[in-house]
C-alpha cells in the first residue's frame, strides 16, 4: 500500500534531479524529488570543477556533446532567471609538445562539429600573453571563450528552490530502496515510506546502475571515479583568468588550474576508480599528483595559500556516455545515468529534455501558475556600503557579521535557514551562503553559526549536525 | 563623518593594554572596537590559570587577567563598541564599521592601533588526506565551544600539533571526563611552552610523539579513527610506522596565523615570517600614525608580553599625536641571522627611542649551549649564554640607548645566534 500518489517521483536531489523537477514544474503534474540525505546538492553536485565546460571534449554525435552545448548556451539566461553565480571567463587546453598538436588539432576540429563556438588555436606565445602565468613548456593551447564557470552549490539549489516553489515536494532523509512495476507505473519503496508513481526519473548519480538494473535487463555499470582538489585562498584567486586544462599526453591525463566564481583558485581533479560510490576521502598520494600536475600548466602557483583539499566522485558509465531518456524495456522509467563531466554544464538540457519527454508521455498540461524567477541570496560582501547601510536598516541583523573571512552576516544565515528548502545542516548553510568556506574554514564562526540553526530550526545544540545523519558536531555532556 | 583621535581595532588584552597606556600618556579621545560581545579577546575562553605572573606576580585565569585590563579601561573612562567589525581602513586612516545598531559608519582617525590578534591554522593548510567528517576542530574553537558555550565537543580524542592551546585542551578535555589518546608533533620539538607539557601532558600520562603527523582521516559521518605516522628529516612519513587509533574528535594546534587582512588592505608591509607588520622601535607600522601590537604583530606565548607590548604602542600613539614632526629620523635596521628567524621590532629610530628597546625573537630549532649576540655594524655588543632555547620559547634582548653613543654613524644591528 503506497504512503502517497504522484505523477512523477524523481530519484535523486543532485543538480540533474534538481534540474529536472524545475522543468517539470513548468507542467501541471504532481512531482516529488526523494534525496537520501538532508539537503540537495549532497553527493556528486557539491565537489566537483565547478566548470560550465565549452563542448569541444565529447566526440561528436555522443549525448554529451549533444547535452554539453545546448547546457552551456543556455547558462547565461539560466543564471539571471534562477540567479546563481556563473561567470564566461573562457578556457585554454594546454598543448606541451610538438608531437601532440595533431591531437590539439583534433579537438579544435571535434568542436567545430559539436557546433561550439568561437574556437581558436593559439600559439604558445599567445597563450602566454593571455595568461601570463602559464610555463615557458605550453607550445600552443585551444581556446574557448564560451567556456566558463557556476557555482555548483547555487545553481542546484536554485533549481531545487524554483522547483519547490513551483509546487515539487522534496523529500529528504528518504532513500529508494526497491522499485516494483505497478499496473500504473511503479512503486518506490524507501527507508520512509511508499511512494506509488506514474514515472520515475532516475537521476541517482554514482548510484543510478543499482535503480536502474532493478527494472531493467539491459543493465547498467557504473564504476565510481574519485578525484582530489585543492583549494586555495582568495589570494591566489587571479593567478589565472581563464580555465586552465591540460591536453592529456605524456603526463598522463591532466588536472585543471581554474579561479572559481568565488574568487578561490582550485585545482584538479584526479582520476582514480574506487571500489566504494562515497570513498570520498583524499590521498596523500593524489594530492601530490594534483600539486605535481597543475605546476606543468601553471608557474609560481601559491601552494602555501591552499585552504582546503576535498574529494568528489562522478558517475562513470561503461558505455562512456550519459544514459538519457525511458529504459526500452521499462516504460515510464527515464534514466539520467553515468552524469560524469561535462554533467553540471549538461544538467538544465538534461533537464528540459527529461520534462519535455515525460510531459509528452504523460499528456500533461502547462502549470498555468509557473514562476520562472527565483530570489537570489543577498550577498552583503558584494553590495557597496549605501546599500549595505540600507539593508542594516531594514534588517539589524545584516549588520551582524558571523563569518569574518567571508564577511557573511546573520541577516543572510537566518535567510539560508529560513528560505524554501532552507539548510538544516551546517554544510547547507555554508553551500547556500559561504559561511565558513573561507581562509579560516570556520574556524571562528562554527559556534555561532551552530547556534543560530540551533534557534532557527529548534534542532537541539547536540543534534545539529555538518552535513547528514550521523554527523553531529557535539557529544551529550557528561 | 565622526571623528577620533586613535581607534583601537579590537579589544583584547592588546587593545585594552594600549588604550589604557595611550590614556596615560595624555591621549583624550580613544576608541576601541571589538566584535566580539565583550571585550577580553580570547582570554575569555581561557579558564585555566597561569596568567599574570609577570605582570601582577599572581596566578591568573584568563578571565581575571581580562578583567584586571577592563577595569582599568572602564575606570579612565576609555569609551569602546561592542558588536562591532572594522570591515577595511583607508591609507588615510579611515574606518569603515559595521554594527547592527549604527549599521554602517566610518570614522577618521589620527591615529590607528591594530590589535585584531591572530587566529588558528585550519586543517585544509596542511593537506591532511581522508574523509571530512564532524569532530575535526581546530583547538580554540573547541576551548570556545567548551568554555563559553558548555558543550562537549568528544569523548575520545587525538590532538594534532603541540601549541600551546592544543596543550592546554589536553587537560580540559581530560578533566572533562574525556580520553585524551596521544598528542603528535610533525617536528622534533614542541611549539608550546615547557611548563604546559609538564602540567598539561605530563600531569595526565597523555604521550606526545615527536616527530609524528596524521596521515589518514576516517569516518564519513563523525569522526572513527586516525592514523598517525612517523616523519623523516623533510617530514614525509615513514611508510611502516604507521598507527591507527580509534577516536571520534580530532583537534588541530598547528599553529597560529596574525590576522593581518585589514593591515594588507591598508598596504602596509608585512614580514614574510611573522605575517605581522614590520615595525619601528615605536611598533609604528610604515604608515605613520599606524601603531600594531600583540599576537597581529607576532604570534606571543605570554600574555604578560602582549600587554606590555601593546603598552609602547599606546604610548606611542599618544606621543605621535602630541609631537610635531620631528628631526629627520636616524633608522637603523635590526636583521635576524644564523638560527634567529626574526625580531620584532624590525627598525630603530636611535635618536627618537626611548632609554631602552625591548627587542623579541624566535630561534629557529632547539639549540643547546649557544648564546644570543648583538652586534652593532658588526661589532659585537652583546652576548647571552643560554643553556637551552626552543622555538616555542620567545627570546627579547633590551638595547639601552646609552649603547648606541659610541655608533654615531649606525646602519644595522644584528641579533644571532653562536655556538660556544
Amino acid at each position: 500500500m503506497a504512503d502517497s500518489i504522484y505523477d512523477v517521483i524523481i530519484i535523486g536531489g543532485g543538480v540533474v534531479g534538481a534540474a529536472t523537477a524545475r522543468e517539470l514544474s513548468r507542467y501541471a503534474l504532481s512531482i516529488c524529488v526523494i534525496e537520501k540525505e538532508e539537503d540537495v546538492c549532497s553527493g556528486t553536485s557539491k565537489a566537483n570543477s565547478a566548470i560550465v565546460h565549452a563542448g569541444f571534449d565529447a566526440l561528436p554525435g555522443t549525448q554529451k556533446a549533444k547535452f554539453n552545448v545546448m547546457g552551456n548556451a543556455g547558462m547565461e539566461a539560466l543564471s539571471q532567471e534562477l540567479s546563481f553565480e556563473f561567470r564566461r571567463n573562457g578556457s585554454l587546453v594546454l598543448c606541451f609538445s610538438d608531437e601532440d598538436m595533431p591531437r590539439l588539432g583534433e579537438l579544435y576540429r571535434r568542436g567545430l562539429q559539436n557546433g561550439v563556438p568561437d574556437l581558436r588555436i593559439l600559439t604558445g606565445k599567445e597563450a602566454r600573453k593571455k595568461e601570463p602565468n602559464l610555463t615557458d613548456d605550453v607550445v600552443a593551447a585551444l581556446y574557448a571563450p564560451t567556456g566558463g564557470i557556476v557555482c555548483p552549490f547555487g545553481l542546484t539549489i536554485a533549481l531545487a528552490e524554483n522547483a519547490a516553489d513551483n509546487g515539487v515536494e522534496f523529500r529528504f532523509h528518504t532513500q529508494a530502496r526497491e522499485i516494483r512495476k505497478t499496473e500504473n507505473g511503479y512503486l518506490v519503496v524507501t527507508d520512509s515510506g511508499d511512494f506509488q508513481t506514474r514515472y520515475v526519473v532516475n537521476a541517482a548519480g554514482v548510484y543510478a546502475d543499482v535503480l536502474h538494473n532493478m527494472v531493467s535487463a539491459r543493465k547498467l555499470h557504473i564504476t565510481p571515479r574519485k578525484g582530489d582538489y585543492i583549494l586555495l585562498d582568495k589570494e591566489a584567486g587571479g593567478h589565472v583568468a581563464s580555465t586552465i586544462f591540460q591536453l592529456p599526453g605524456k603526463y598522463g591525463k591532466g588536472v585543471l588550474v581554474t579561479p572559481t566564481v568565488h574568487g578561490n583558485l582550485l585545482l584538479g581533479p584526479t582520476a582514480t576508480d574506487v571500489a566504494d560510490k562515497e570513498d570520498t576521502a583524499t590521498t596523500a598520494k593524489e594530492l601530490a599528483q594534483v600539486l605535481e600536475k597543475s605546476a606543468v600548466s601553471v608557474k609560481n602557483i601559491p601552494y602555501r595559500l591552499t585552504i582546503t583539499s576535498f574529494s568528489g566522485v562522478r558517475a562513470h558509465e561503461d558505455g562512456d556516455d550519459f544514459v538519457i531518456g525511458e529504459a526500452p524495456d521499462a516504460p515510464g522509467f527515464f534514466d539520467a545515468a553515468g552524469i560524469e563531466s561535462p554533467g553540471l554544464s549538461s544538467a538544465p538540457a538534461i533537464g528540459a529534455y527529461l520534462a519535455e519527454q515525460i510531459a509528452k508521455r504523460a499528456g500533461a498540461k502547462r502549470n498555468a501558475a509557473f514562476h520562472p524567477q527565483r530570489r537570489g541570496f543577498v550577498k552583503l560582501a558584494e553590495k557597496s556600503p549605501e546599500e549595505r547601510a540600507l539593508l542594516i536598516r531594514e534588517n539589524p541583523l545584516y549588520g551582524v557579521i558571523v563569518c569574518r573571512c567571508m564577511q557573511i552576516s546573520e541577516g543572510e544565515i537566518v535567510d539560508a535557514i529560513r528560505r524554501t528548502l532552507g539548510a538544516r545542516s551546517l554544510d547547507g548553510i555554508k553551500r547556500r551562503v559561504h559561511q565558513g568556506m573561507g581562509r579560516c574554514q570556520a574556524g571562528f564562526c562554527t559556534p555561532k553559526a551552530m547556534e543560530i540553526l540551533s534557534r532557527e530550526t529548534g534542532i537541539p545544540m547536540e543534534k545539529i549536525c555538518k552535513n547528514r545523519d550521523g554527523s553531529e558536531m557535539l557529544s551529550k555532556m557528561n | 563623518m565622526k571623528q577620533c583621535d586613535i581607534v583601537i581595532i579590537g579589544g583584547g588584552p592588546a587593545g585594552l593594554a594600549a588604550a589604557i597606556a595611550a590614556k596615560k600618556a595624555g591621549a583624550d579621545d580613544i576608541l576601541i572596537l571589538e566584535r566580539d560581545s565583550m571585550l577580553g579577546g580570547i582570554l575569555n575562553q581561557c579558564i585555566h590559570n597561569g596568567f599574570g605572573l609577570h605582570t601582577f606576580k599572581e596566578e591568573l585565569t584568563g578571565p581575571e587577567y581580562a578583567a584586571r585590563f577592563i577595569d582599568e579601561a572602564n575606570a579612565l573612562g576609555i569609551p569602546y563598541k561592542l558588536g562591532t567589525m572594522v570591515l577595511s581602513v583607508s591609507r588615510d586612516k579611515e574606518l569603515l564599521c559595521i554594527n547592527p545598531e549604527e549599521g554602517l559608519f566610518r570614522i577618521a582617525a589620527k591615529a590607528i592601533i591594530l590589535a585584531m590578534g591572530c587566529r588558528e591554522r585550519p586543517r585544509g593548510a596542511l593537506n591532511i588526506p581522508g574523509f571530512r567528517p564532524a569532530g575535526i576542530y581546530s583547538a580554540g574553537t573547541a576551548q570556545r565551544l567548551m568554555n563559553i558555550e558548555g558543550y562537549c565537543v568528544g569523548r575520545e580524542v587525538v590532538i594534532l600539533g603541540s601549541g600551546d592551546i592544543g596543550l592546554i585542551m589536553a587537560r580540559r578535555m581530560t578533566l572533562e571526563g574525556a580520553k585524551v589518546k596521544v598528542v603528535a608533533e610533525i617536528m622534533p620539538y614542541s611549539g608550546g611552552l615547557k611548563r604546559n607539557i609538564v602540567q598539561c601532558l605530563d600531569d595526565y600520562g597523555i604521550p606526545l610523539k615527536l616527530g609524528h603527523t596524521v596521515v589518514g582521516i576516517e569516518g564519513k559521518e563523525r569522526l572513527t579513527g586516525v592514523t598517525i605516522a612517523a616523519v623523516d628529516e623533510q617530514r614525509r612519513p615513514i611508510p611502516g610506522t604507521e598507527e591507527h587509533y580509534d577516536c571520534d574528535t580530532l583537534l588541530l594546534s598547528v599553529g597560529l596565523i596574525p590576522e593581518n587582512e585589514l593591515t594588507r588592505g591598508m598596504g602596509i608591509s608585512l614580514s614574510r615570517v611573522t605575517s605581522g607588520p614590520q615595525v619601528d622601535d615605536r611598533l609604528q607600522t610604515d604608515i605613520e600614525g599606524v601603531f600594531a601590537c600583540g599576537n597581529v604583530l607576532h604570534v606571543h606565548d605570554l600574555v604578560d608580553h602582549v600587554s606590555e607590548e601593546a603598552a609602547l604602542a599606546g604610548e606611542s600613539a599618544a606621543v605621535y599625536l602630541q609631537k610635531q614632526k620631528t628631526s629627520v629620523p636616524h633608522k637603523v635596521t635590526i636583521n635576524a641571522e644564523n638560527g634567529v628567524r626574526y625580531t620584532v621590532p624590525q627598525s630603530l629610530d636611535i635618536d627618537n627611542m626611548k632609554d631602552a628597546v625591548t627587542v623579541r625573537f624566535r630561534v629557529a630549532d632547539i639549540y643547546r649551549d649557544r648564546a644570543i649576540v648583538v652586534c652593532y655594524d658588526g661589532t659585537e655588543v652583546m652576548r647571552r649564554k643560554k643553556k637551552i632555547m626552543a622555538p616555542g620559547e620567545m627570546e627579547q634582548v633590551i638595547l639601552k640607548k646609552s649603547s648606541f653613543s659610541d655608533f654615531p654613524a649606525l646602519k644595522e644591528i644584528t641579533v644571532r645566534t653562536e655556538a660556544e
